[in-house]
């Protein structure tokens, strides 16, 4: 039992390393997904993450293998399609999701056709984009715990703003809650916490830690609280999990948190206690009021 | 749950509400007077919603003003439809959202606070609702919802926007007996509403519009049957050939 899950970390400082950044990022990342879900934007993070690609692919091209130029581009880049497409389609009254959607093939269509210029970007650029448990070092690491930090406090002090603007955004407007102004601060955090989760995941597989454990959430708890303390629990599990698995099997570690947190989902639904289809199985007899 | 009120009004001049470059309201002047109770009437399309969103200060005019007297609390009851009732959140949560003005972003919700809260379900008829979630009320019951926190919002105006649609009979009957209440303390109400017989029995004033203001005063002089057929005649359909509007601003 202790070989399996505790000597790896003991033994191996990269390991460590690697699992102080995944909790760091499990416990800001899957509350901004609570929100994502609850706004009908589960698919942004993965559209934010893609649009970070031509930013991160410029930043290669110029700077090299630089880990803060190469963060810098990427928020960049992520914020400006964030940003860019929300006020796009408020200036021109279209959908925010098809603005968003143009904006990201665009980013995607650059972002490959720059790596092509640049010849080609070699291993260290795909390690970026799928993330590498040997890519984890002292910055990084300070990087993902201060965006942890960053996130906790600003979910803290938003909380009230950004639940109303969910719920009932003309209401939200009427006492002048700024709900714009706090979804875009939200935007910029889903970024950062993309962003952040480069080297350990991969910006790809990061969205992964960012959405499942909040879709799984829904089948544990009634209140968007209570949602996020279970997104929070899901995503811990499926780290240290994950990480250990990657361990023994010698699997990446991005698709094997991510498949891990799948799989909690695939039992969420299955069994939850909120909506599971066990219960509906189950066909219990009706109560009398 | 009153303070002491702050008899306030609202007064329009010339307010004309376009979306994009179409009018949908258009050159109404007049007057909600401190206090009153104002039935909004007029055909769908008739720039209802967006006169009410106007005055709640979420749509800008193109032209004209909007005035308070004095700086008056304004509570708005959006139409149902606007809300997100899958969203999970707790009946007593909605009912706190009404201490906005209040407390902001961040103060903290006293004991008093949650009471007030409490005793707001109990007074629309949902004691007991308070940790059930929004997503397991009926329409009527979301309607009672709303009114509580119109209730802890204590505001000086209070605009509703289609507060009696999709509600049982007497759900309407209690969520009017609120009404009255708000009309009797002194609050200002404007409600669109589209049972005109209600109208007729239970609003002194109206304000008959179709883009243009039809008619606005006291209710019986302003649903004349002439100025209801004008109302209806009113184009629903935009014209291609429409030309710069040249009435003097």
């Amino acid at each position: 039992m202790h070989d399996l899950l505790i000597a790896p970390f003991v033994e191996f400082g990269f390991l460590r390393r690697a699992l102080v950044g995944c909790l760091a990022l499990s416990v800001s990342a899957p509350v901004l997904g609570v929100f994502l879900v609850l706004r009908r934007m589960s698919l942004t993070a993965d559209v934010l993450a893609h649009g970070a690609m031509p930013g991160v692919a410029l930043a290669f091209l110029l700077a090299g293998f630089s880990a803060p130029a190469l963060w810098f581009g990427g928020l960049v880049a992520g914020l400006l399609v964030a940003v860019g497409a929300g006020a796009l389609s408020r200036a021109t009254g279209g959908r925010e999701d098809a603005t968003l959607a143009a904006l990201y093939l665009l980013a995607l269509g650059a972002g490959v056709a720059i790596i092509s210029i640049g010849g080609g970007g070699g291993v260290d650029l795909a390690h970026i984009l799928f993330g590498s448990v040997l890519g984890v070092d002292d910055p990084a690491l300070l990087l993902m715990a201060g965006v942890a930090t960053l996130t906790l406090a600003v979910l803290a002090l938003g909380w009230r703003p950004l639940v109303l603007e969910c719920f009932d955004p003309s209401f939200a407007a009427a006492v002048g809650a700024r709900g714009g102004a706090w979804h875009l601060v939200f935007q910029a955090l889903v970024v950062l916490n993309v962003i952040s989760a480069f080297q350990a995941l991969g910006t790809l597989m990061a969205v992964g830690l960012m959405m499942l454990p909040a879709i799984a959430s829904r089948h544990w708890a009634r209140q968007v609280s209570g949602m996020a303390y279970a997104a929070v629990g899901i995503a811990v599990l499926a780290s240290v999990t994950g990480l250990l698995v990657s361990y023994h099997v010698d699997v990446p570690t991005g698709p094997a948190i991510v498949l891990i947190a799948g799989g909690i989902w695939a039992v969420s639904v299955l069994v939850g206690p909120v909506d599971g289809l066990a219960h509906r199985l189950l066909r219990r007899r009706h109560l009398a009021g | 749950m009153t303070s002491t009120r702050n008899p306030a009004g609202i007064r329009l001049v010339d307010l004309t509400l376009t979306h994009g470059r179409r009018p949908a309201v258009h050159h109404v002047s007049g007057h909600f007077a401190p206090g009153s109770l104002t039935a909004v009437v007029g055909p769908n399309g008739a720039g209802k919603t967006t006169l009410l969103r106007a005055l709640a200060g979420l749509h800008k005019p193109e032209s004209g003003t909007i005035a308070q007297d004095g700086t008056a609390r304004i509570a708005l009851l959006p139409q149902l439809a606007a809300l997100d009732r899958a969203f999970p959140i707790a009946c007593l949560d909605v009912v706190m959202q009404g201490l906005w003005p209040r407390l902001g972003a961040f103060r903290a919700a006293s004991t008093q606070d949650r009471a007030r809260a409490t005793q707001a379900l109990a007074a629309v008829g949902l004691d007991g609702f308070e940790k059930r979630p929004v997503g397991s009320l009926s329409a009527g019951q979301t309607q009672r919802l709303l009114f509580a926190r119109l209730l802890v919002q204590d505001a000086d105006i209070l605009l509703l926007d289609e507060p009696f649609n999709a509600v049982d009979a007497r759900t309407s009957a209690d969520l009017l007996r609120l009404v009255r209440e708000w009309h009797g303390q002194g609050r200002t109400v404007v409600a669109v509403l589209h049972d005109l017989d209600l109208v007729a029995r239970e609003f002194p004033e109206t304000l008959l519009i179709a883009r243009d203001a039809i008619a606005w005063g006291p209710t019986a002089q302003a649903l004349t049957a002439g100025n209801r057929l004008k109302a209806r005649m009113m184009a629903e359909a935009w014209s291609d050939e429409a030309e710069v509007c040249d009435r003097a601003a």
